[in-house]
């Protein structure tokens, strides 16, 4: 029994086929795992399966147009400038003789946090809430739309090992009552824990099928992206020839103590809002701070503006790229420019090179690659000034596992070189993988430091204040 | 409780105002003085209510100002002359109350250009609202070749008197505080009120949600449309005499009451109580100001402050809601 089904769903945009006849059955009470990398046209299937855009080739069945079909975006859709109640009801509002109810919205809404098992007052302006919060108030709005098909795009990205409990307890309660979920996540281990079956998408076209029962994770990957696994790259220096370096960077901030010496990966691992965005924004000026001290090699920065601290040596590659790095109407070639000097601009088609950006010339525009690339050329922007210590903040936030792969390489050989890097992440995977050591931060504080042998993850996870 | 004061900071404002004005000139508290003082500030409120709407959509509406020199202009034209039917070979003389729908029916439909131009055309509201600005001045012009229509009192024999009563005595006021409830019920209370919150604060989102953005986005620029034309029935009515010139500048002390009253301009927050209390503000800083003999060249550069420290509170409000987790 199916309850929504593409039926050789085909989509054409101009000069890329993103979808090649696919075939996907959704049944009731069912978790359907849904990976790929990025580009391989999960986030289009969605959308016409949601019924938010209509294939150019082939049919959807079921729900789609009748409305129950739900889907939550992987980008909050809320309004931080209305209560949570306000943003659940938008678009449906209960009212009373042309009024709205607020009390009748307000009495659904704390019903439906408390099937989420989450204390969140109905009355609370969503921008007050935490990252976290606000993701589960999103989840709460598709829930109290009874759909029957529930699309999750990457629900977990912001939420807490304690929050992911509660929401896989939700997602068995509404298998129970028979609701359909697709479930989308980069995060494989998840798919494995909740979901029924798994389609592997790549490059438009499904490749594979399991039943999670018979899936693991390397044979995801190896069906994601063509080839099999790469080795775990760890290259681990010997403790003892670190420690004997002076720091390259050494900072105090209010009560954070950091540093970092040469060729040292330093993991900032913390849940969103747990104040590593911010940390890398006073290091490099964006903030101030009441008690800041901050060194770079052996040079008091705290005084300096940000070009100053640029100058000295220090770097930001932002984490939201889309915001605060990219430039999407330049060049690949102006974005990587950007910042340096013109004599500095022939050394970019080496960089590119280096970097394994992979575009059809320097001269395209940089909207038409790949997150994973955009991601490559914002960070060549920041090597061409060859910093002593960069600041990455969510170096692979929406990139696919290829990609990632290749930048986790690049920040390796930076480090090889000498360069210090600090990066943030929110997933335990990519901290374990790439940093030499690892500090656990949350609600604005250190809570943890490990280096990388004595790292687990349930140690971080502790660490966060989540269930240990 | 320091954040329940400054976010009502306009009526903190405005109750310091009265309190100083009224130390320092027995003249402000008297009843007559007050009503000057409300009358003045009704015009610049129903203009500043429509004004809310489209501020808290995320947009902004230049041509209010126009809107009500155009509507006064129809009234006056429509009580004047009557509507000509050249082909008919007969003059049309209306009603007041009809003559009063046309010209509010007028605001409403520049309002609507200004709607669809930014709905559907995706015109900024900045550049859509400059140009209707000048167009309904212009059409304002052209209503009377430039010239004022000297007298709105209407004829008995023609049965369209009645017209000044709209600007007598305190009707302004009482317009103004029915112009405000309703507002504030279609605001806080409504579908489309929540609607317009949504569209401002993320419009994205609102859409995803199943909120018909364009519509709202429409509707808000009728209502302002609306408010103004009403703005310009009033100015009309009580100078019995409609001049094509009427409400310049306007926009401006509009949106002066709608930034100091605490409605961001960035949309999605703020609402019609803050605005009156703006407008409120605004007018009782004038009104004082002339009583204490402040000369006018002062009263504007004090005015140009006051908006300024207004906005630069709304920041300081925003920065302590925004607290970074490392201090």
């Amino acid at each position: 029994m199916t309850v929504l089904a593409a039926r050789a769903v085909s989509m054409q945009f101009p000069g890329t086929l993103a979808l090649d006849c696919v075939d996907l059955e959704v049944s009731p009470g069912k978790v359907h795992g849904l990976v790929g990398e990025n580009g391989a046209g999960k986030s289009t299937l969605m959308r016409i399966l949601a019924g938010v855009e209509t294939p150019t080739g082939g049919r959807v069945e079921g729900d789609a147009a009748s409305g129950g079909v739900a889907m939550i975006y992987q980008e909050l859709n809320l309004l931080p400038n209305l209560s949570v109640a306000d943003n659940i009801f938008l678009g449906r509002e209960r009212t009373r003789r042309g009024l709205i109810d607020r009390r009748a919205e307000e009495r659904e809404t704390a019903a439906a946090m408390a099937r989420l098992e989450q204390r969140i007052h109905p009355g609370a302006l969503v921008g007050d809430l935490p990252l976290g919060q606000q993701q589960i108030v999103e989840i709460a709005k598709a829930i109290a739309r009874d759909a029957r098909v529930l699309i999750m795009d990457e629900p977990t990205s912001a939420l807490s090992a304690a929050e992911i409990a509660a929401l896989f307890r939700l997602i068995r309660d509404l298998k129970r009552r028979g609701v359909a979920i697709v479930y989308v996540s980069h995060r494989l281990e998840e798919l494995l824990a909740i979901g029924d079956s798994i389609t592997v998408l790549r490059d438009g076209r499904v490749v594979a099928e399991a039943e999670v029962a018979r899936a693991t994770v390397p044979w995801i990957v190896e069906k994601m992206t063509g080839h099999a696994a790469s080795e775990r790259e760890t290259r681990e220096p010997g403790i003892s020839e670190l420690s004997s370096l002076p720091p390259k960077l050494e900072a105090r901030i209010g009560e954070v103590a950091v540093s970092a010496r040469s060729g040292e990966i330093v993991g900032f691992y913390g849940l969103m809002g747990a104040g590593r965005t911010e940390l890398f924004e006073t290091l490099i000026g964006l903030r101030g701070a009441k008690h800041e001290r901050i060194t770079l090699a052996g040079r008091a920065v705290e005084r300096l503006d940000i070009p100053g601290r640029i100058r000295s040596g220090l770097a930001l590659v932002p984490e939201d790229r889309k915001a605060s790095g990219i430039v999407p109407t330049l060049s690949v070639r102006e974005n990587m420019t950007l910042a340096a000097p013109k004599r500095e601009h022939r050394r970019a088609p080496g960089l590119a090179e280096e970097m394994q950006i992979r575009c059809a010339g320097l001269d395209c525009p940089v909207a038409s690659l790949s997150g994973g690339n955009q991601q490559k050329v914002l960070l060549s922007r920041f090597l061409m000034a060859s910093p002593k210590v960069l600041l990455l903040d969510d170096p692979t936030r929406g990139v696919d596992v290829g990609a990632r792969e290749e930048i986790h390489h690049t920040i390796r050989t930076l480090a090889g070189r000498g360069m210090a890097v600090l990066f943030a992440s929110s997933e335990l995977e990519e901290v374990l993988a790439l940093a030499t050591r690892i500090v656990v931060m949350a609600r604005g504080r250190v809570t943890a430091e490990f280096s990388r042998a004595e790292a687990t993850e349930e140690a971080l996870v502790a660490a966060c204040g989540g269930t240990a | 409780m320091t954040a329940t004061l400054f976010r009502l900071r306009a009526l903190v404002a405005l109750v310091a105002l009265l309190v100083t004005f009224s130390c320092l000139s027995p003249a402000f508290l008297s009843a007559a003085n007050l009503t000057i003082l409300l009358k003045h500030v009704a015009i610049n409120a129903i203009m500043a209510i429509g004004m809310t709407f489209v501020i808290l959509s995320g947009g902004i509406d230049l041509s209010v100002g126009s809107i009500a020199g155009l509507a006064g202009m129809i009234a006056g034209g429509l009580i004047d002359h009557g509507l000509v039917l050249r082909p008919f070979g007969v003059v049309v003389y209306f009603q007041v109350w009809l003559v009063i729908a046309i010209a509010l029916m007028g605001g409403a439909l520049v309002g609507a250009i200004n709607g669809l131009l930014v709905a559907r055309l995706s015109v900024a509201p900045f550049i859509a609202t400059l140009g209707t600005m000048y167009a309904a001045r212009g059409a304002a012009l052209l209503l009377s070749n430039g010239a004022t229509f000297p007298n709105l009192a209407g004829r008995a024999d023609l049965g369209n008197t009645g017209f000044p009563l709209l600007g007598e005595g305190t009707v302004p006021i009482w317009l103004m505080v029915a112009f405000g409830v309703a507002a504030a019920l279609v605001a806080a209370r409504t579908r489309f009120g929540r609607h317009v919150y949504a569209v401002g604060g993320n419009e994205r989102a609102a859409q995803l949600s199943g909120v018909r953005v364009k519509r709202v986005k429409l509707l808000v620029y009728v209502i302002s449309g609306i408010c103004s034309g009403a703005v310009g029935l009033i100015v009309a009515s009580q100078l019995v005499a409609a001049h094509p010139a009427t409400g310049q500048s306007f926009e401006l002390n509009a949106i002066a009451a709608v930034v100091l009253g605490g409605t961001s301009l960035m949309g999605g927050r703020g609402g019609i109580g803050g605005t009156i209390a703006g407008a409120l503000v605004i007018g009782a800083l004038a009104d004082g100001l002339v009583l204490l003999g402040v000369s006018e060249f002062w009263q504007i550069v004090i005015k140009g402050i006051v908006i300024i420290v207004a906005v630069v509170l709304d920041q300081l409000q925003r920065r302590i809601q925004w607290q970074p987790s490392v201090k």
